[in-house]
């Protein structure tokens, strides 16, 4: 008898235009010591399953069809007061996002001691004793100084290991993870799933991972679900799945993700997701406007030189002065970026990546460094009106689609208020129409110029921000992690995009991510940043094959692996 | 008509049919708000032509024929004969007239300071918003009292009577921007942050045009939500001064004039003088704070 047995699941949320089906006929089994991956994109329902199984659904959610079973008995039809006793007790919960799921008032030790008293009933003392075992087992040192600590004084990789000691603490027997690591840098994620799968192990708990990641599961689970709206297209071993996947979605899905070990020069494939063809812009650049922009460089020229640039942010202080606190964001970075090509810049979070970005646009002033685009310098106010319009040339692409377009605009008009601002166009009508070519370039429908923003899915709101930096014609476009908020498949679309219209735009490339696949696939040369400093650079691949500085070797160490070809 | 249409398909007006507070309290506010405007057309007297009194009408009961003249009036007579239904669509005409010019008043004021404060930062921001500190610190009355008085106290005698209305405008909105100033300046700082800010000054946008241009539309839902809810509170507190004797002037009664003129009558016995005038403020001002009520949870601006 399998650990966790799930039979035809089918979960409903009646919505107001009918019924919206997340979950569609599912079965699957758990063993114990087992690791189960759930891998699908956005709206997949693979976090609707781990919600039903534990009794969690958000109203109006309902379980409308089939059983869930827990070492033979039925847990689905539970009242309230019995799933309550079974969470917990046993099945943990490893949450998302390790900065929400502890309480901030009160420390580690109340928090384990409660839950492991309310399920044990082993009194505080045994408790206690308990709960330090669980933090040295999750690889916290010195727990029992650090279990009086509260949540903020612990790094989040850490929180996320006292997660996962709250998830164990009342001994389950199935633990289901949603996106344990999704939150966490590249050097802790490594360290979690590490965690998980030893635990998993000794512990003898079956597991649920839910994520988008393919490198996650890979480096993680046993077996693999792929989930491909509501319903499970293709269950088997994790090798067969990356290796030789049968589905036409889980090929698309694993044709899509980057993989680590080699660089490619297009994603393949990767249209499944998508409803009909998208329109294809056949733009002539010898007559149209786009062309008509400034001169192009000479490839190979250095277009953009960063020199001993310095950011100092001081937060704090105010009307009467007070004591200002400081932040060294960026320490002292020099690079140059060649015309036509793709310069990267990776870094974990906090390591000053984006700030450059913004130093670069002029959106934060350097305290101090000198950085130069085509001569003109950008750490200095311009001087005329044409150096103004020669800034324009610098465009961006952001990281999060959702709050990149104005909501209260139409998409036409945003893609057209560069082009009416700077006045390039000769009329209005005539910047519509170039907005209308553009959206086309980006492969947008016609009828997208008439709508608002939120009619959009994130990928296509990224193809909106991307036309509306081709409005100002640019010659240098930064990408400051410019697919992370998207879907693998999508993010495949969006990477072969820019790589098209570079080549066709002859475009430079500036692109900031966390990402190392990603950057293999795209960038030409990279820069690894830490703590604000670049500790190395060099040509793309070599930083992959001949990594120089420790810590970039660390780095490419603790990247998940996703070597399709050697499964 | 598409515009109708999607109206009338959208979420909000979805959510608005499942809602019966929202539905009654929209029906209430606007029928109190459409007698008011036709008032002339509706009232069966024009309390304001003396002409049309008839003294031997005063104290009438409501729904009972007149002891002396056999006339019957709805809500009763005061004093003076005069019809008190007619009284009320009048009343109520000056203090929503009252309400809806001072909310306007405060709602221009409060949100450019909000903005200016929020795009400017640093000294301005803190300037303006102590001065909202602190007369956050007074009782709003009280502010709305001493610039009455000071206002009154400034204009020529001969123009007190036509000025008062717009005093009273002028010193219940200016007791009120702070609402509009605090919630703007938090919502547009939360704004600016946002990446398509970025993107408006990548391609040369100004403040200026940043601000009124991207920023503002996208605030707009807590600013009506703040106006519908300012709206309630400016008519009570046009009722609370003309109540007190500061606000509308005799010959233009308020509501709050006319619960002022009632009380009088209270304890004599005639008490439809003040029941229905009371009534009609109670009537209006929680129907229009339902509907700011549910305006925000619909549109779930976050406010403090």
């Amino acid at each position: 008898m399998a650990l966790l047995d799930i039979e035809n699941l089918t979960v409903e949320y009646p919505v107001r235009h009918g019924i919206f089906t997340a979950v569609d006929d599912v079965s699957l089994t758990v063993e114990r010591g087992e690791i189960l991956g759930i891998v699908g994109e956005s709206g997949a329902g693979k976090s609707t399953i781990g919600n039903a199984v534990m009794g969690l659904l958000s109203s109006p959610g309902r379980i409308a069809g089939g059983t869930v079973s827990l070492e033979g008995d039925r847990i689905d039809a539970l009242n309230a007061a019995k799933m309550r006793s079974l969470r917990g007790k046993r099945i943990g919960m490893i949450f998302q996002d390790p900065m929400t799921s502890l309480n901030p008032l009160e420390t580690i030790e109340n928090q384990l001691i409660e839950t492991i008293d309310h399920h044990l009933h082993v009194g505080t003392a045994e408790a206690k004793e308990r709960a330090i075992r669980l933090l040295e087992q999750v690889g916290i040192a010195d727990a029992p100084n650090r279990i009086k600590q509260y949540p903020h004084e612990f790094s989040g990789g850490m929180r996320q290991r006292v997660v996962i000691a709250l998830a164990l603490c009342a001994e389950p027997d199935l633990i289901i993870a949603d996106e344990p690591t999704t939150a966490l840098d590249v050097s802790i994620q490594a360290q979690i799933l590490d965690l998980i799968k030893r635990l998993c192990r000794e512990e003898n708990v079956g597991m649920i991972l839910v994520t988008h990641d393919m490198g996650v599961i890979a480096e993680t689970a046993d077996r693999v679900a792929v989930m491909y709206r509501g319903k499970l297209v293709e269950l088997g071993d994790t090798a067969q799945i990356i290796g030789q996947p049968q589905h036409p979605y889980t090929k698309v899905l694993i044709s899509a993700v980057p993989p680590s070990n080699k660089r490619i020069d297009r994603f393949t494939r990767v249209d499944y997701a998508q409803s009909g063809t998208p329109p294809k812009a056949d733009i002539d650049l010898n007559t149209h406007w786009l062309g008509d922009g400034p001169a192009r460089q000479i490839d190979g020229q250095a277009m953009l030189t960063v020199a001993s640039l310095n950011k100092v942010f001081r937060s704090g202080g105010g009307l009467f002065g007070g004591k200002a606190q400081e932040n060294h964001a960026v320490k002292d970075v020099s690079f140059h970026v060649k015309a036509g090509e793709t310069f990267g810049i990776v870094g974990e979070s906090g390591s000053g990546k984006s700030t450059i970005a913004r130093l670069i646009t002029g959106i934060h002033k350097p305290t101090s460094g000198e950085i130069h685009f085509n001569g003109d310098p950008l750490h200095e106010k311009p001087k005329t009106g044409e150096e103004i319009l020669r800034r324009r040339q610098v465009q961006m692409v952001f990281q999060d689609p959702y709050s990149s377009l104005n909501a209260r605009m139409r998409v036409g008009d945003i893609v057209a208020e560069p082009i009416r601002v700077n006045g390039t166009a000769p009329s209005t009508s005539a910047a519509r129409t170039i907005a209308a070519d553009l959206l086309a370039l980006v492969e947008l429908d016609a009828d997208a110029a008439l709508k608002y923003p939120h009619a959009f899915s994130g990928g296509q709101r990224q193809r909106i921000s991307i036309a509306r930096a081709l409005a100002s014609r640019p010659r240098f476009l930064i990408c400051d992690e410019p697919t992370s908020a998207l879907d693998v498949s999508i993010q495949a679309q969006i990477l072969n995009l820019l790589k098209d219209l570079q080549a066709k735009l002859d475009l430079t490339l500036l692109f900031i991510s966390h990402d190392l696949p990603v950057m293999r696939q795209m960038c030409d040369r990279i820069a690894v940043m830490r703590y604000g400093e670049i500790v190395e650079q060099s040509g793309g691949e070599a930083i992959f094959t001949a990594p120089q500085h420790s810590y970039t070797r660390s780095l490419i160490d603790l990247m998940p692996k996703f070597e399709p070809d050697r499964m | 008509m598409t515009r109708m249409h999607a109206f009338l398909s959208s979420d909000f007006f979805w959510k608005f049919k499942r809602s019966p507070v929202a539905i009654v309290s929209f029906t209430v506010a606007m029928i109190l708000i459409l007698s008011a405007v036709f008032a002339p057309l509706i009232a069966p007297h024009d309390p304001f032509n003396p002409g049309s009194l008839n003294l031997m009408n005063g104290f009438s009961k409501p729904m009972e024929p007149n002891q002396f003249t056999g006339d019957t009036f709805w809500l009763g007579t005061d004093d003076q004969g005069r019809d008190v239904f007619s009284t009320i669509l009048y009343g109520m005409r000056i203090s929503l007239f009252v309400g809806v010019a001072s909310v306007a008043f405060a709602l221009v004021l409060g949100v450019s300071l909000g903005l200016l404060a929020a795009m400017a930062g640093g000294r301005t921001d803190a300037i303006i918003m102590r001065l909202a500190d602190i007369q956050l610190s007074f009782p709003a009355i009280l502010i709305a009292m001493l610039v009455f008085g000071i206002a009154k106290g400034i204009t020529p005698v001969h123009l007190r009577e036509e000025m008062a209305i717009w005093v009273l405008i002028i010193s219940i909105g200016l007791s009120d921007w702070v609402q509009f100033a605090r919630v703007v300046r938090g919502s547009a700082m939360v704004e600016r942050q946002k990446e398509y800010v970025e993107a408006a000054i990548l391609i040369g946008r100004g403040p200026i045009a940043i601000a009124v241009r991207h920023i503002l539309p996208n605030i707009v839902a807590s600013v009506l939500v703040i106006a519908t809810i300012s709206l309630a509170l400016a008519i009570i507190a046009e009722a609370t001064l003309s109540f007190l004797g500061v606000g509308a002037p005799p010959t233009q009664p308020s509501l709050g004039t006319l619960i002022r003129i009632g009380q009088g009558y209270l304890f004599s016995g005639e008490w439809w003088i003040l029941f229905f005038p009371a009534g009609t403020l109670l009537a209006l001002a929680l129907s229009v704070n339902l509907l700011g009520d549910w305006l925000r949870n619909v549109l779930n601006p976050k406010l403090d």
